[in-house]
């Protein structure tokens, strides 16, 4: 009876076990990139980058129909330009990175919709905005795993001066010229793992996937590396959850995935062993030292 | 190293306002020199200079070949994240930047010489606490271990007892005697005029412009304290264009 409502609906259908893997080969790749995003308090700058993307996305629809690689690529431009040019305006003047930010995605919002309404095709955006996790393909497939190994090997490329420059930036300008390319690279990273997850979550949900893992994590753990490995696990279990809650509801995958996510948040936030509320309101007695 | 530290005719500043003004002179290879002056001096602009965090408005600054990364650098206001999740240990560890770059494995060895130096600074047992559980004193002690394993040629310490007991500072002061015996040079900036007396062979007086530099009994005498309070004036936000020819030609 359980193993029929847990396991069967993968066992049965090869849509579900494709599924089942580009939500784990997502998770991998978002749930380290989110817990930067969060340690830099780069949270809502993730979301903003989803925003960026969505015109890139929406060109490549324009140009070539629902051809992912199209999409991609679009998507890649459009957020890499952003990102960069973002990065390098508040490196190169006094400007805030989520100032010079705001005004890069807003203009991109603003490139794409104009080209969408010049053009005047009546698309439906609707798999672009909120993806389809359920249609994936074999190629798409393919993708997805390989964006998430390039993440991952990239990560470990760039991780000691990552973490030296998000703890103490002033330090590693002192000792090395790292730590420019190093943000830039990982605003790259950031760009090819929404891009990654747009086609499974949509461009508007993609985000969640980075953010909410990586905000559960935070109330488990005081360390980076527990932390990463936790908001992977979390990634993958809401994934997980979210496909057989959205099999046996018909509730949209998407959505499911990112509501079982944010339910493990809640449960996080109440019980969780570091700054959960729970714990704080019942800390029990001080200790000896 | 063997050369000193130049300073030629150095100007630093924000936005063409000088805030360093015409300094020249020479730190000695291996000595221990207090920057003392009042606050908004240009203590801390003249020590980003140094570092190479600033390009100076005019003239220059020369390590004589050392390489700029190659000089610890204590910042007054660290810009560190105290709420990110990293020990102490792996913290100091940072300090073997310029040996284990990105990518070097901190070995047995390595692992032994942060212990040491987590030692050094007497916080032996904080190793796996998160940098965010140390007080301000700790916070200072754990920075110094890290300058510790920089093993740098040139030290650079700003204002490092601000806001520090006693305990600490005479721990972290026995610290920066010993890289002077040791025959690193030691930069620092510093209020406490005892301290300075006590311990410092070389002093730099600066007011925005250079007061007095050298012994420091002879610069640390009442008359050039009083001149320093005078000569450090504000700000002006219309000041004109400094003409060159208004002032001594010290073109070495």
């Amino acid at each position: 009876m359980i193993s029929d409502v847990l396991i069967a609906p993968f066992s049965d259908f090869a849509f579900m076990r494709r599924a089942l893997a580009a939500v784990i080969a997502l998770s991998l790749g978002a749930g380290p990139i989110g817990v930067f995003l969060m340690l830099r308090r780069m949270s809502l700058m993730g979301d903003a980058m989803a925003h960026a993307i969505l015109p890139g996305a929406a060109i490549g629809f324009l140009l070539s129909g629902l051809n992912l690689f199209a999409l991609t690529a679009g998507g890649l431009v459009a957020g890499f330009a952003v990102a960069l040019l973002s990065g390098l305006v508040s490196r190169s003047t006094g400007l805030k990175e989520d100032a010079s930010l705001a005004t890069f995605y807003l203009a991109s919002l603003a490139i794409g919709v104009t080209i969408v309404s010049v053009k005047g095709t009546n698309i439906d955006l609707l798999h672009v905005l909120f993806g389809n996790i359920l249609a994936m393909d074999d190629p798409t497939l393919l993708m997805v795993a390989t964006n998430a190994t390039l993440t991952l090997v990239v990560l470990a490329v760039i991780y000691r001066p990552l973490v030296i420059e998000s703890v103490d930036p002033l330090f590693l300008r002192t000792v090395s010229r790292a730590g420019a390319p190093a943000h830039l690279i990982f605003l790259g990273l950031i760009v090819v793992n929404l891009v990654n997850g747009f086609q499974a979550l949509g461009t508007l949900l993609a985000v969640g996937l980075m953010i909410l893992p990586a905000g559960i994590a935070r109330f488990w753990s005081r360390d980076i590396t527990p932390m990463i490995c936790i908001a992977v696990a979390a990634a993958i279990l809401s994934g997980y959850i979210g496909l057989v809650l959205s099999f046996q509801t018909r509730i949209p995958s998407g959505p499911a995935i990112i509501l079982v996510a944010a339910l493990i948040y809640l449960g996080s936030v109440l019980f969780g062993r570091v700054g959960g509320v729970l714990p704080q309101l019942f800390p029990g007695r001080h200790l000896e030292a | 190293m063997t050369v000193p530290l130049k300073f030629q005719d150095v100007t630093l500043g924000y936005d063409r306002h000088p805030a360093v003004h015409h300094l020249t002179g020479e730190v000695a290879p291996g000595s221990l020199l207090a920057v003392v002056g009042p606050n908004g001096a240009g203590k801390s602009t003249l020590f980003r200079g140094l570092v190479g965090l600033l390009k100076p408005l005019a003239g220059s600054i020369s390590t004589g070949g050392l390489d700029r990364r190659g000089i610890a650098y204590l910042p007054q206001i660290a810009d560190i994240d105290r709420s990110f999740p990293i020990s102490v240990f792996d913290f100091a560890s940072t300090g073997l930047w310029r040996t284990v770059g990105p990518f070097g494995g901190i070995g047995k060895a390595a692992r032994k010489r942060i212990a040491q130096a987590i030692a050094a600074v007497g916080l032996t047992g904080f190793e796996n606490r998160s940098i965010g559980t140390l007080s301000g004193g700790q916070m200072q002690r754990m920075l110094f271990a890290r300058v510790l394993l920089q093993d740098a040629r040139v030290i650079v310490l700003d204002e490092p007892f601000n806001a520090m007991d006693a305990s600490t500072s005479a721990d972290l002061l026995r610290l920066v005697e010993h890289w002077h015996q040791e025959g690193r040079t030691v930069v620092a900036a510093l209020h406490d005029l005892d301290m300075v007396r006590g311990h410092f062979p070389q002093t730099l007086l600066l007011a925005r412009e250079p007061v007095a530099w050298g012994a420091t009994a002879e610069v640390l005498s009442a008359d050039n304290l009083a001149q320093a309070r005078r000569m450090c004036e504000a700000f002006d936000e219309t000041a004109r264009t400094c003409v060159p020819d208004q002032l001594p030609s010290r073109a070495a």
